[in-house]
Parts: structure tokens; sequence; C-alpha cells
């Protein structure tokens, strides 16, 4: 428990934060200081900011729930389908179903409830089927997602006709990002209860360490990293704040209210409504991980199935849960992604089984198993997000970009695999 | 005599036609250690895990303190305190020290979740315990040295309260001194009323550790002796060759 041995240690030692984290926060700012610079400053706006996080939530959210699948030595390649399914059914609930058989027009106060709570329900139950057919009938899942990717886009196409589907329900679409943000005082006032938070959790952290005596880190380090957590909520919710409502936007709120717009007012959007959903799927989903029965059962099993086995843990069980979680969240991405849209389209989640693979992969989560972190996928999403506006933004031809962002992915797990070889971690 | 503790009778179990296990009767006494001697692929471990809850067996019955029980999965072992360290310790690689040593088993706090520090301080105690150097506590077994990883899997089977005891070759990646360690422990538990079953390849420590030897050959039952009966010669041919000592058998 006492250092006997002082080896000499950085700054980042005494953090002890994780160097691969570290490592994407630097790739992350370099590209974004990069694209900046390209961009002659338009591409770190509170705007540009702004539309990148509500961009990446959908795919943030899918990849959560990818983490927990492939740490378990599974794959879903069906996330995209199930999303397009899942939209399909709450674009059908809200405008036909509703309105048609219970009388609930759009816009009725119960109808995007009602909606979302069904939404959520067939998306965990057709992940609970996917997740039985691979632990029950031992069927790979590579198999199963791949044929569910097949069935699920075209069970959305079926019941749609393939056709568009909108307006979605105002309150609904309130999901979506732009068009459901809490303004700027409520962002802070959440922005500084979760920076109290953050603090407070790393103050239980290291007490109960005292209370046991386990060694702890020192308490400036401790300090550096309270008040490095807080800086970083209060800034994003900052920038967030700083992207105004264009006046013209204003002036039609107002008018729609039936009042007169003060002369000279300024409104900051704030946090939306989408992005603190996926702020709390990060966080419910990274304490399941570390701090619940089923979250250890998860990373056991990809390290080591038969131990898992061995040690009484269900891993049929374990599977049908993990694969139930998955389709859950992919549920969650689709009332996000199609209230973005304003609409249902036949198109929703193409290719989304690949990026949130990839956000995966980027963010650290090893294909063997056993390994991943909820905020790498994030990270990750976040970078793939940044490279594909980025690119956008600088003009780069369609084609360029796609093969631009898939050698990203295969370099970053060369990358991961050179770390973990020089570290000799696992 | 004690009714034994656990009484394995005519147990039998195929994989795809080979017969593993054919046929084979052990049992086990309180504070007695039983050795389990064999060539590889004998079916040593394959008797024990259908104990152990990992296989299920085609035949035979298991009694446990004369009751007769089904065990169908590990969790049922472990509900009649069988604990067991596998030849291939069942470690979770990526896992540190304390969440393997509840793996299955886990201290949560009373809003359920994990209580990471009470099982870490319960972790160091038993390792304390068990190997006072053992100091890797917050990285993955993978880090850690065989003799470690070791430790790790003993400290698990010992750690909630064993009746009944399996170690299928508990030394195997040990060096002298920690074999040492592992036969001081032996002794102690021995002492505390523990059955154990040994499965260990060195003759010589099974005459010095256990009371009886049981030995199989191709999957079938050799004999079972009486330690204070035999010689190290008399086990060796009964290894080799698959023949009967004269000596009596209890
Ligand atoms: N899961 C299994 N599937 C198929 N064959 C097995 C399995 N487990 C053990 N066996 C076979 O059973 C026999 C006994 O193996 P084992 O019990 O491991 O022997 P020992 O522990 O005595 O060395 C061997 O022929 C082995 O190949
Ligand atoms: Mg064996």
């Amino acid at each position: 428990m006492n250092n006997v041995t002082h080896k000499k240690r950085g700054l980042f030692d005494h953090l002890e934060l994780d160097s691969r984290l570290l490592g994407m926060i630097a790739a992350f700012v370099i590209l974004s200081v990069g694209f900046n610079i390209v961009t002659d400053g338009r591409f770190l706006t509170p705007r540009n900011i702004f539309n990148l996080t509500i961009q990446t939530v959908s795919v943030a959210i899918m990849a959560s729930g990818m983490v927990f699948v492939i740490v378990a030595r599974h794959i879903d390649l069906s996330v995209g389908a199930l999303l397009a399914t899942c939209s399909a059914i709450m674009a059908m609930m809200q405008t036909q179903i509703l309105p048609d058989m219970f009388g609930l027009g759009l816009n009725h106060p119960a109808t995007w409830i009602l909606t979302i709570i069904v939404g959520l329900f067939a998306g965990t139950a057709i992940g609970a089927f996917h997740g039985w057919m691979v632990g029950y009938l031992t069927i790979p899942a590579f198999i199963v997602t791949l044929g569910g990717f097949l069935v699920w886009r075209n069970v959305a196409w079926y019941l749609t006709d393939g056709q568009t589907i909108g307006p979605l329900d105002s309150t609904f679409m309130m999901f979506g990002g732009v068009n459901g943000t809490l303004g700027t005082i409520w962002s802070t006032i959440i922005g500084g209860c979760a920076a109290v938070l953050a603090v407070y959790g790393l103050w239980n952290g290291r007490r109960a360490k005292v209370s046991h005596n386990f060694p702890v880190k020192p308490l400036w380090a401790e300090c550096v990293l309270a008040i490095g957590v807080s800086t970083l909520i209060m800034g994003f919710v900052w920038i967030l704040n700083s992207y105004t409502i264009p006046a013209r936007k204003l002036k039609r709120m107002f008018e729609a209210l039936g009042q007169e717009m003060p002369e000279g007012l300024v409104v900051g959007y704030g946090l939306p409504i989408s992005v603190l959903i996926l702020i709390g799927t990060a966080v419910v989903m990274t304490v399941v991980a570390k701090r619940t029965r089923f979250g250890r059962y998860i990373y056991a099993t990809g390290g080591n199935p038969d131990a898992a086995e061995l040690s009484g843990i269900n891993t049929r069980a374990l599977t049908v849960k993990i694969f139930a979680l998955m389709g859950f969240l992919c549920a969650l991405s689709a009332v996000v992604a199609s209230a973005r849209l304003a609409n249902h389209s036949n198109d929703m989640g193409t290719l989304d089984e690949l990026r949130v693979i990839a956000a995966a992969v980027i963010g650290g989560t090893a294909l063997s198993g056993g390994i991943g972190t909820i905020y790498g996928a994030i990270l990750g999403a976040l970078i793939m997000q940044a490279l594909q506006s980025g690119m956008a933004m600088v003009g780069v031809d369609a084609p360029f970009q796609n093969i631009v962002v898939g050698s990203v992915l295969v370099l970053a797990v060369l990358t991961d695999i050179l770390y973990r070889k020089r570290t000799g971690s696992a | 005599m004690s009714t034994p503790l656990v009484e394995m009778r005519g147990i039998s179990i195929a994989f795809g036609g080979v017969k593993a296990v054919d046929d084979v009767s052990v049992d086990l006494y309180p504070g007695e250690v039983v050795g389990l001697l064999g060539h590889n692929g004998a079916g040593k471990s394959t008797l024990i895990k259908i104990l152990s809850g990992a296989y299920a067996k085609d035949s035979g019955e298991v009694l446990v303190n004369g009751q007769q029980v089904t065990i169908h999965n590990p969790r049922d072992a472990r509900s009649h305190n069988i604990e067991t360290i596998y030849q291939t310790l069942a470690l979770a690689d990526n896992l540190d020290a304390a969440s393997n040593l509840f793996l299955g088993r886990e201290l949560v706090t009373k809003s359920g979740l994990l209580d990471e520090a009470a099982m870490e301080a319960e972790c160091r105690k038993i390792m304390g315990r068990l190997n006072p150097n053992f100091t890797k506590f917050s990285d993955p077994v993978s880090a850690l040295s065989g003799g470690q990883r070791q430790s790790v899997a003993i400290a698990r089977a010992v750690y909630f309260n064993a009746k009944i005891l399996i170690m299928d070759e508990p030394t195997a990646a040990l060096g002298p001194h920690e074999t040492q360690m592992v036969a001081g422990l032996i002794q102690q538990l021995k002492e505390q009323g523990i059955g154990i079953f040994l499965i260990d390849h060195d003759v010589h420590a099974v005459m010095e550790l256990c009371d009886r030897a049981s030995v199989m050959k191709n999957g079938k039952l050799v004999g079972t002796v009486n330690i204070s009966d035999v010689t190290d010669d008399d086990l060796l041919s009964m290894i080799i060759l698959g023949k009967n000592p004269t000596q009596k058998t209890q």
C-alpha cells in the first residue's frame, strides 16, 4: 500500500486517466482544429458544434448497446434495419393507428407517449427474439442479425409501402434536436447540477477507497480532475447556449404565440433534448457496465465464456438480455432519428449498422470480446461524425468521404492493436 | 463409520461415442483427502466436472451427505458447498482478482449495485492469507503470473466456506515454494473437516497429502486404495498397468 518504489510518474499517470481515452480525445481535437483551419473557422462555430452533436446522437445511442454485444463476443448487423422498423411502427402509430382506432389525433398529449412506449416495446421484443435465437438455438449472431438485417429493413418497407410518413406529432418531434432544446437557463442549471454530481462522484469514490485503506491518487490530481470535468461540462453547455435562434425563426415563434418580439432579443438554443437523452443513456449504460451484475457478467462472458458458465452465470439468458437491450436502444435511436427528420422515410438507418459497429470499434471495443467502454464508443461516434461533416464542409467528393472513413476505421484498429502490443494489455 | 460427504456411484458419460467416464464410483469423507490419479485422458477432469455441475452425467447417481442430489449446473454444486479449482483455472482474464473471486456471487450494496470496495477489501484479506506476495489487485488477471493466477483460483474456491473441495491439478503452474504453500493449505483445510478431491500427477505428492487414492485408466476405475497400505510403486503400476494391487482395498 505504501509506495516504496517511487518511479518518476508523469502528470497523466497521477490523474490515472486511461491513456487510450486521452489518445482518442487528442485525435478528436486535432481533427476539429484541422478542419477549423481549413474551413477558415467555420467548423468550430457554436452552430456547427450544435449540429454535430445532434447528428451524432442516434448512432451514439446504438453504439453504446453495440459495446455490450461485441464485448460478449457477438455482433449485431441489424441495428439500422431495426431502427427503420421501429421508426415505421412509431410513424404508423401516431399518424394512423392512434387517430383511426382510438381517435387520438396528432398533437394529442397522449399520442407521443403511447407512440414511444409501443416503439420501445417493439424494439426490445425484436431484440430479445434475436437474442433467444443466438443464446438458446445457438445460431451465430452474425447469421441471426444478417437475416434480421434483411427482414427488418423490408418489414419497415412493407409496413409503410415505402412511403415517407409525416409530418409527425409536434411533441414527438421535440426529441429530434433543433425543435426541442431546453433554452439557456435550464441548460445552465442542468449543466451545473451535472458538474456538481460529477465532483460529488469523484469525492465519493475517493472516500470509499480511503475508508478501506486502498491507495488513492494525490489530492491535487483529484482536484485537477474535478476542475477539468466541470469545465468540460460547463464549456459544452456554454457553446450550445451561444448558438442563438435565428431572428426570423424567433419572430415566427412569437407570432405563433400572438405576441410581439421585443427588439434586439437574442435567445440561445441550449441543450437539445436528444443530446440529454444520449448523455442519460451513456451514464446509465456506464453504470450498468461497471456497477451491476448484468454488466459484470457481460464482460466476464466476453473474457472467458467457459469461466462465466462455470461460475454459474446463465450465459443464454444473458444473451437474450443483451440483444433485448440493443433492440431497446435501436428504438430509442429511432425516436431521435425520425424526430430529427420530422418524418419517417424508407431509407432511415441505412448503413447505420456499419457506422455503429465502426464507432464501437474506433472507441476501443475489441471484436475478440471482453474489452470496450461506453464513453469510447460515444467518442468513436463523435469522431466519425466530425470526420464526415468536416469533409462535407471542406467539399470533399462523396466517394472520397467514404474512402477516408473506411480507411480511418482500419487504421484506428491497427493503432489499437499496436498500442495493446506495446502496453501488453490483453 | 460416518456418512460420506460425497458418493458418486456408477457414473458414466460419453462424448460422441467415446466413454470418457465408464461406471466409476468414488467417495469422500469429512476431513479426508482423496487423490484421483491416472494418465492424461483417463477421465479424471470429466468425472469431477460432473460433480461440479459443468457436465451432465449419462448415468449413475451422486449423493451428498447421504442424500441423493441432482446437480444440473455449477450453481447447484455451489449450493451444496461444492467448490472447484478447475485445471484451466476458469478465470475471466479481462477482469481483476476481486471480480474473479466473486464472479457469480458478487457483493452488492443496499441499492443493488456492485460493492467494488467491499469485494476488493475481502479479496485483499484472503489473498493476504493465501499468497502474501500478491499485490496486483487492480490489474486484469491476464497480467498475472501462472502462480498468481492459480492463487486467485484457489482463493475463489476456499473463500466461500466449501465443505467439498475439488482441486484439479492445483499445483500444475506453481514453483516449488508455492506448491509447498498449497500443500500447507490442503493440510489446514483438512483439519477444518473439509473433504478434498485432489487430482495430481505427482505420485509422491499424493502419497504425502492423501488418505486414499482412486486410480482411473481409459475412463474406468482401476481401484481405490488406502495410502497407508501402498507404496509409490504400487500406485505407479496401477496407473500404468491398470492393475489392482494385491493389498486389500477399502
Ligand atoms: N467436452 C468434451 N468433449 C469431447 N470429449 C471430451 C470432452 N471432455 C473430455 N473429453 C474426452 O474425455 C477423455 C477424458 O478427458 P479428461 O477427463 O480431461 O482426462 P484427464 O483429466 O484424466 O486428463 C479424453 O479422451 C477427452 O478427450
Ligand atoms: Mg484433466
